[in-house]
């Protein structure tokens, strides 16, 4: 633990450091899961301070803090820990979200607390995440947490997991306990439906900066990359473009200005596939046809447009469009429907009743629902399901039967991640109850509800 | 059905994506910029009467350009409120003024100056007008019947914003409970409020110092002047430097001196400092924020600096 000064000193930013500045980098969005005490703020502020994200005020203020609670060394994890309540209970309560930037790459990391409400915390962090860094420490091995928490990505559909398996020196640097977790890792997340080389296994000290930043010397037998170096080179799994074209409306352009008097334009952010000039669409749930005549952006017309951008289409025809209505591709369209089944991850302490009023927000439009039936709720750690429960409380997540006050163009969410979520609301205060995924969409759990 | 089989069926984790036709990779300032725009437009469909907060500096600078082009070639569906603390420099209030009259906008202004006069609130010890900005805001909020409040917040300027949402909900007393926030998923954001709650909405939360200088150098869009080197009379307090202004000048002892300074964040003048710069284009300010070793928040404010938990406090209390 005495050598932590010399390594934040070592690390610290000198004044004539050459800074290779990102011009056109591309992002990956992360998360971070871990359970209590396994060091995941630590590895996190030594990410941040490793990659000279953190500048030297806030450094001096990690000194200062440090030497106020009594430490003989700093202590990172103040880097991140950002609320009073945090800093006083040494815990972390709320995702967080962190930017830091290589030459390589931007990051965008979601920092997800262990303990409280962890289904809440990870569901929140997972729900945009491209990869998710799960924490292990390497005394302990693989948790009940680790697998609950995996299971969530899954669930998520989040493409890639790392297991980092912490505080390898307090171990000795041993080969076998890394050997161990990562077997052990590697089948739970196979049977969650990973590929093998999805999944990567690093052992870390965050405390030190072991296989953080640079590879370690003292891990003599792991020949893999370190963590940033992984997070800089896997691939990053882009928006999903050869799918069919999703838009929900969010706003209407309507300047009726002289230069614009007839300018109507449909505003939205492509939610899946790509959009062109010519192509034929649907406008749901009205299920009107027609052609676009022009995909307009803020920097001028464009001939198409992928997911994750902004646009604004216009129609041929002269059609009655408004927020909350979908725009799709006419030769693949999503299922119209009042009653489906969907998956619910509760995040709220007031539980899930069958017959309880509901509002469902799926895509651009809100409408009311009700849970007719509680059909399944999962066990994340046995991957087992148990039937009609009589309620589905915090933190818990089950299969429902939802009917809604009208019509939503649905997707899968295994097939789009965009078009087949929604949120589910209370109508009586709006705070936010769950997050709603259309359909079952991780295979284990698909596989124990019975039919 | 094997697993395999229904894991083909459901989820596609198999597919390596990099063997995928990928499409044109974009610049992370596109991604960052659709994101904005699609939360201004959110806005502009769930809420009725949202504003946007500006004072003419670089951050509100930047969300009035997103919101611009959010709804062309229609015009800004939003006024924008500006909680002016009377201790302003005077080039970022013409350049206010300026841009309200290009873009024909309605602008709405609190004065935390009248509060003072009428004896509402109290003049600091140490002069600093920030943390006196907050009743003056929640009032304008209230009268005006706001119910969506845009900032120009970042999460990476300082920890307690690291963990706020992006819609960040207000009771009735404007204040924040960072134990209470909504979870917010995939990009379904909840704007559900009750009477009197009003929601705190930040485009640029997921923009970094950095991202947002890079922006401004794409988008070839102009700031206050005083965001780049000039020469200015100033004096040293706390590590910073000062520049005088209605809000008083030096102390006994405090010298002053011409420098050329420029500024990092544009707040109330006597707290905000500048810092010795040479950078007097965008693709010189780059380079410079690019090498600091200081956040802009540290580097030039003093009212971050009072406690470790500063800005906590006052977004508890309604502040941004």
């Amino acid at each position: 633990m005495t050598d932590d000064t010399e390594t934040l000193t070592r690390f610290a930013p000198d004044s004539g450091t050459e800074v290779a500045l990102p011009v056109h980098t591309d992002l990956l969005r992360l998360a971070t899961a871990g359970s209590v005490d396994d060091g995941k703020s630590t590895l996190v502020g030594r990410l941040l301070h490793d990659t000279k994200s953190v500048l030297a005020d806030q450094l001096d203020a990690v000194h200062r803090a440090s030497a106020d609670r009594g430490l003989s060394t700093p202590d990172l994890s103040l880097l991140v820990d950002g609320l009073r309540a945090e800093r006083e209970q040494g815990i972390t309560i709320d995702v967080a979200y962190r930017y830091f930037a290589t030459a390589k790459r931007t990051f965008v990391l979601a920092d997800t607390p262990g303990h409280v409400q962890y289904t809440r915390n990870t569901v929140t962090g997972a729900s945009t995440a491209q990869l998710a860094v799960l924490l292990v420490d390497a005394r302990k091995g693989v948790l009940e947490q680790t697998r609950r928490h995996a299971a969530v990505l899954a669930l998520l559909g989040v493409p890639r997991l790392v297991l980092a398996v912490n505080k390898i020196d307090m171990v000795d640097f041993d080969e076998s306990v890394h050997a161990g977790i990562a077997a052990e890792f590697t089948e739970h997340a196979r049977a969650l439906g990973y590929a093998d080389e999805h999944v990567v296994t690093v052992p870390v000290s965050a405390l030190h900066g072991d296989n953080v930043v640079e590879r370690s010397e003292r891990t003599p037998w792991y020949t893999g990359p370190s963590l940033l170096e992984h997070l800089e080179t896997v691939p990053v799994a882009p928006d999903p473009h050869d799918v069919p074209f999703r838009m929900p409306v969010q706003y209407v352009i309507r300047p009726r200005t002289t230069e614009y008097p007839d300018y109507r334009g449909y505003a939205g952010q492509v939610a899946a596939g790509v959009v062109s000039e010519g192509d034929e669409v649907v406008v749901l749930p009205a299920g009107i046809r027609s052609r676009v005549a022009k995909v307009d952006t803020p920097d001028g017309q464009v001939p198409s447009a992928a997911a994750g951008r902004s646009v604004t289409v216009l129609l041929e025809d002269d059609v009655d469009v408004a927020r909350g209505d979908v725009i799709v591709a006419a030769e693949n369209q999503p299922r119209v429907t009042d009653e489906f089944d969907a998956t619910l991850c509760w995040l709220a302490e007031k539980p899930l009743t069958p017959r309880a009023r509901l509002l469902v927000k799926h895509g651009t439009r809100t409408v009311q629902a009700m849970a007719t039936e509680l059909t399944t709720r999962f066990d994340e750690q046995e991957l087992s399901g148990v039937d009609s429960p009589e309620q589905l409380e915090l933190n818990e997540i089950g299969r429902v039967r939802l009917r809604t006050s009208e019509s939503l163009p649905v997707d899968e969410y295994a097939d789009s991640r965009r078009t087949g979520s929604f949120i589910v609301l209370d109508p009586s205060d709006g705070s936010t109850l769950a997050a709603g995924l259309v359909g079952v969409p991780l295979a284990p759990l698909a596989a124990s509800v019975n039919h | 059905m094997t697993t395999e089989a229904i894991m083909d069926q459901n989820l596609d984790l198999s597919e390596d994506p990099a063997t995928s036709e990928a499409p044109p990779q974009v610049d992370n300032l596109d991604a960052l910029e659709s994101e904005a725009i699609h939360i201004f437009r959110e806005v502009a469909g769930e809420f009725d009467r949202p504003v946007i907060l500006f004072s003419g500096g670089k951050d509100s600078t930047v969300l009035l350009h997103l919101a611009l082009k959010a709804f062309r070639p229609a015009p800004v569906p939003f006024p924008l409120l500006h909680v002016d603390t009377g201790h302003n420099f005077e080039e970022v209030l013409r350049f206010r003024d300026e841009l309200v009259s290009r873009h024909d906008l309605r602008l709405v202004v609190a004065r935390v100056q009248d509060w003072i006069d009428d004896g509402r609130l109290t003049e600091r010890p140490d002069g600093t007008r920030n943390p006196l900005q907050t009743q003056p805001l929640l009032e304008a909020i209230e009268q005006n019947r706001f119910d969506a409040v845009f900032g120009g917040g970042r999460r990476d300027e300082e920890r307690a914003r690291a963990k706020e949402r992006v819609f960040s909900l207000r009771d009735s007393f404007g204040q924040w409970d960072p134990r209470r926030q909504r979870p917010e998923l995939w990009n379904l954001y909840n704007g559900k409020h009750r009477a009197g709650e009003h929601m705190r909405v930040f485009p640029l939360s997921n923009w970094t110092e950095l991202d947002v200088w890079r922006y401004i150098q794409r988008e070839k869009i102009e700031l206050a002047s005083l965001y780049y080197a000039h020469r200015r009379e100033v004096f040293e307090r706390d590590g910073m430097w000062l520049t005088s202004g209605p809000w008083g000048g030096p102390r006994e002892g405090e010298e002053v001196v011409e420098k050329t300074v420029r500024y990092r964040t544009v707040g109330d003048g006597s707290c905000t400092g500048a810092v010795e710069s040479e950078a007097y284009t965008v693709d010189d300010v780059i380079a410079e924020v690019a090498a600091s070793h200081l956040t802009e928040r540290g580097a030039t404010r003093a009212d971050d600096r009072m406690s470790e938990a500063a800005m906590e406090d006052r977004k508890r209390e309604g502040y941004f």
